[in-house]
Parts: C-alpha cells; structure tokens; sequence
C-alpha cells in the first residue's frame, strides 16, 4: 500500500477546503497536513497546534551597489516584471514584485549587482493533541508571490504518512503549485450558480495537469444539488460525498470546531472517502 | 469619481453578493469584477456583452530545436525548474518567462513568446457599464489583467460621465488583491464571524494600512455567531475602520442567488434587503462628502 498525496482545493474560495481538509485529516490515521493556503490560512484554528518549529522562506532580490554602476540600464531593459527602474541615473530596486530570476545579477556588465536574501514568509510546524503532523505556510503582508512559500512547505512532505494538503482558491499558479505532484485533488464546491461556475474552471484545470479527481459538495441540500450533479455526471466526476447544510455546522465553523469531533460518525465516512481514492489510485497504479 | 474595492479576505463571504445587492441600489455607476481567477459577478448581473479583447502579457520561452545543441546552460540557470534536466524541454506552467535563459543561451536558440493571458469583456448591465475579465486557466500575472480591468473601468466612467466605480475584488492578500486596490479611494471590507474569517480580516486589513487606503466593513451573517462579530466590532473601533452595517444570516439570500436575482430588488421588506439599504445610505452620505 503505498503513500497518498491529495490536494483539497477549489475554483472559488469559502467553499470549505479546509473544512474537508480538517475533518478528513482528523479521520484517519499516520496524516500529515499541510495548508498551502499561504495567503490565508486558516486550518490552524481547528487544530489547536502547538508550534514547535519556524523557519524564515527567503528569496533571492538584487541590490545595487551604486559605486560600480554606470546606469547602461541594461537591468532595467531586461527585467520582465519591471522590478527594476531608472530613477534619473540611479537604478531603483522593486523587491516585493521581483520574481527571484537572478537575470539581472547575470547580465551586469560590470558586476554591480548582487542578490540578497529578503523574508517572503514563514513555515511553523506544530504537533497536535491528534494523530496528525501540521505544517502551514504564511506569506508575509504586503508580498506579492506565493508560489516559493508554498514549494518551501512541499519540502516538509514526510514520505511515511498519507498526505493531505490544503490549497489556495483559484485556478493559477499557487492552486497549481499545490496540486501538480499530487495523486489526487478533492474539488470542494457548494450548490450555487457561483460554486458551479467555479467548479467547472477547477476541473478544466485538474484535466490540463492530468491529475485524477472527484468532487465534494458542501453545504448540500437536497432540492439544489441537481445543478453540481448534473455536470458532474455529463463529465464523469466522482461526488465523493455530500456534506450537508446545517446551521450547527456553520457554528462549529465559525468557532474553530471540527465537526467530527461533535458528530463522531462523519469520521467513517471520510475515511471511506479517502479508500475509495486510495482504490482509485492504485488501481491506476496497477493497470500501468 | 469615487472608486471602491470590495475585498474579504477569507473568500466565500459574501463579497459578490453585497456588490450586486449595492449596484441596484447606487444605479448609474460602473462596475469591475477584478476576481479574474474566480469572476461571478456576471452571473448576477447578467451583462450583454458589447466587445471581447485578448489580453496578453504572460511570456513563455520557447525553443528554436535547429539551433539548440542540447549545452544544458538554460537548465542550469533557470531559478524555476522550468527546463528538464535530460531533455531541455520547457515546462509551461514551471516557466515564468523571466528571460534568463534567452539571455544565457550561447546559441541564441531560445526567445520569449507573448501569450494571452485571458479575456477582457466590455458590458453593460442594467446599472451601466461593467468590465470584467476571466484569466487563462493555469496563467501567472493575475495581477496585470486586474490592473487592465481596473484601469478599464477608470477609462469607462470617464467616457460615460459615471461618478462611481464598483469593484469586485479577489480573495486573499497577495498580488491580484494589491493590484485590484491600487489608486482606489476606499476599501469595503466584507467580512464573516468566524475564526478564519476575522484573521484573514486582520491580515488583509494590514494589507490595507500598508497602502493607506480609508476603509469601511460590513459583518457579513453577523448572527451566526454574534460572540465573535463582537469581537470584530471591537477590532474595527481599535483600527478606526467604521462599521456601515451587518447583515443577518438568511437562506432567503442564498435562494435568490441560486435564481440569479438580488433580494434587494426582488424583496425589499426582507430584513437582509433593509440591512443593505442601511449600508448603502451610510456608504453613499460617506461618498458624497468627496463626490
């Protein structure tokens, strides 16, 4: 039986990743989880974890020495983020928009360029009073990039226990970043025209990386899924289970509780969630 | 002109919902969905179309196979792991099109390629004119198509004499947020009373200051859990960030939206539809001091 790396996500945000994440991590057993949701997040106010470890993600970010440069502005020219601007005849360094290329560095013609190391944000890793390893990345306020935060938290990975990792809504590169090594991405959607329309951007993404996925329909309600059924049977996408609309659960919710915990019988059927993907993923495995 | 941003934040709390609901009542403005990533707003307002535009600003460096000599220089300078380390083929979603590679092939076998990054769409709607836009599945550089948006928008409102611009923003605090707030006159937090919900208003908030825009919030389903709206109402005094309004928790909200409709328009008795009325007239006496 080998490993699971699954990644929860969404076209649209508020849709319950973590939610799924949270509640499925608390399900079984030997899980690691990591929230990418670098930006925002939010697993941590259901865990009650006790941070043990923090390190710093830094990128690389040019700095100028102004004695060696003679304003060719060749830099300037070269930068496609346009991190890099004359200001008369002085080069003036953008850091929160550079992406880290190093371009610049290596193209002065008369090495007045260096790069430095510049915080973009900060893993922490936390134990649990549950069965589950938690590491989340944070991306700094007022950082633009969260791609290299969330490639610095996949380091974290431990190849012994199933994986469940928590990304960012959307369809570009931080959801990506997430999802492109994983085995399986759950799309949590919710029964609305927004959740549908959204829903329908993160499976035309999950078809372009080839990852294989099924979908769990959040805040359900008998007589309004129709809309996220239908498209999902003209597609031919797994609904791995239904979550229900319930007051009590958006309460639980909002005070940081996992529903688990109050209603113990969701554990079994996360966990039959999850063998149905572990089945799912080696019966791919098997027939290659 | 008065230009504002609606942001949360957590997404999902009701952002898309408050800026419908506030466009009915405002009239005669116009409107941008800056969510390129996830835009619905069309989906309430249902807009007819008047021109689609290509955008196009992401790059990819693409590979000239009768001039490459397989040196492997453009693997190893590549901070992105976008080229493969056997075959030096070009992962497109790995490459950033920063150009180091074309500036270090020794056979200038490698160039930059434009790509459409996503669609801008010209409307209108029954409260004016609205720009909105749907970025490439899977693109970088979000932020320059809500910039375009955006500036669009500007652009639109000049021409048609509108003195306020409406803007959806994105969840989140990084970059296409930032881009969707840039030279706007105020922010409108929307915002929910949950954990998630007010530490992702903190942080955004942050976001805000760091810019120093003037802000206002509205607590979203405030009554689900009135201990923590509490604790927001309270950490909205302490950052000096007025508090217009807070709309109750209502299916009522959620059926019209699954028919497409806005309760304000559809019910104006409802409690949610004169709670939003309430903000809108606070937002409005706000707007019409600088108007």
């Amino acid at each position: 039986m080998t490993n699971l790396k699954l990644t929860v996500l969404s076209g649209k945000g508020g849709t319950g990743k973590t939610t799924v994440s949270v509640n499925m991590a608390l399900s079984l057993p030997n899980i690691q989880l990591l929230d990418a949701d670098v930006e925002e997040p939010n697993s941590q106010y259901f865990l009650h974890p006790n941070f043990d470890k923090e390190e710093n993600v830094f990128r690389k970010v040019p700095e100028i020495n102004q004695s060696k440069c003679t304003a060719c502005r060749q830099c300037v020219d070269f930068c496609e983020y346009n991190a890099l601007a004359m200001m008369i005849d002085e080069v003036l360094v953008f850091p929160e928009i550079c992406h880290s290329c190093g371009g610049c560095e290596k193209i002065c013609p008369v090495n007045a360029i260096t790069e430095v190391d510049r915080v973009l944000g900060v893993l922490k890793h936390a134990t649990t009073e549950y069965d589950v390893d938690f590491w989340q990345g944070e991306l700094n306020i007022g950082e633009e990039s969260s791609v290299p935060v969330i490639e610095a938290l996949k380091e974290k990975t431990d190849q012994q226990k199933d994986i469940i990792i928590d990304a960012q809504p959307g369809t570009t590169c931080p959801t990506i970043e997430a999802v492109v090594d994983s085995d399986y991405g759950i799309l949590v959607t919710e029964p609305t025209p927004f959740g549908l329309s959204d829903l329908k951007l993160a499976s035309e993404l999950m078809d372009e990386l080839e990852i294989p996925y099924g979908v769990i329909i959040n805040r359900a309600e008998e007589d309004s899924d129709e809309i996220i059924e239908e498209f999902c049977q003209k597609k031919g996408i797994d609904i791995l289970l239904k979550i229900p609309f319930k007051r009590e659960f958006a309460h639980l919710y909002s005070d940081g509780i996992p529903f688990v915990e109050d209603y113990p019988e969701w554990k079994d059927k996360f966990k039959t969630v999850f063998e149905q993907i572990r089945g799912v993923i080696d019966g791919k495995n098997y027939s290659n | 002109m008065e230009k504002i941003t609606v942001i949360s934040g957590k997404g999902g709390t009701g952002k898309t919902t408050v800026v419908s609901n506030l466009a009915y009542l405002a009239q005669d403005l116009v409107l941008a969905d800056c969510d390129v990533d996830a835009p619905n707003l069309h989906l309430l307002l249902n807009p007819e179309v008047e021109s689609t535009s290509n955008f196009k600003s992401n790059k990819l460096a693409v590979k000239d196979e009768s001039k490459c000599t397989d040196c492997g220089v453009c693997h190893e300078v590549c901070r992105f792991n976008a080229v493969d380390p056997v075959n030096y083929e070009i992962d497109k979603y790995k490459c950033e099109g920063c150009g180091v590679c074309v500036a270090m092939c020794p056979e200038d076998a490698l160039s930059l390629k434009l790509l459409d990054t996503g669609k801008i769409y010209n409307s209108t709607t029954r409260f004016g004119p609205m720009i909105h836009a749907k970025l490439k599945i899977g693109s970088d550089n979000s932020g320059k198509l809500v910039s375009e948006v955006r500036e669009q928008a500007v652009a639109k409102a000049e021409n048609t004499n509108k003195d306020l611009i409406l803007i959806d923003g994105s969840p989140g605090i990084g970059c296409p947020v930032i881009s969707s707030i840039t030279g706007v006159d105020l922010v409108l937090f929307v915002t929910e009373p949950s954990k998630s919900g007010f530490s992702d208003l903190k942080r955004v908030a942050e976001v805000i200051k760091h810019f120093d825009i003037p802000a206002l919030a509205v607590i979203n389903k405030y009554d689900i859990n009135e201990k923590i709206s509490r604790q927001i109402e309270d950490y909205l005094k302490e950052e000096d960030i007025e508090l217009v309004g807070k709309i109750s928790y209502s299916s009522d909200v959620v059926d019209n939206l699954r028919n497409a409709q806005l309760i304000v328009e559809q019910d104006k008795d409802n409690k949610v539809s004169k709670e939003i009325q309430g903000i809108w007239n606070k937002i409005n006496k706000r707007i019409n001091k600088t108007r």
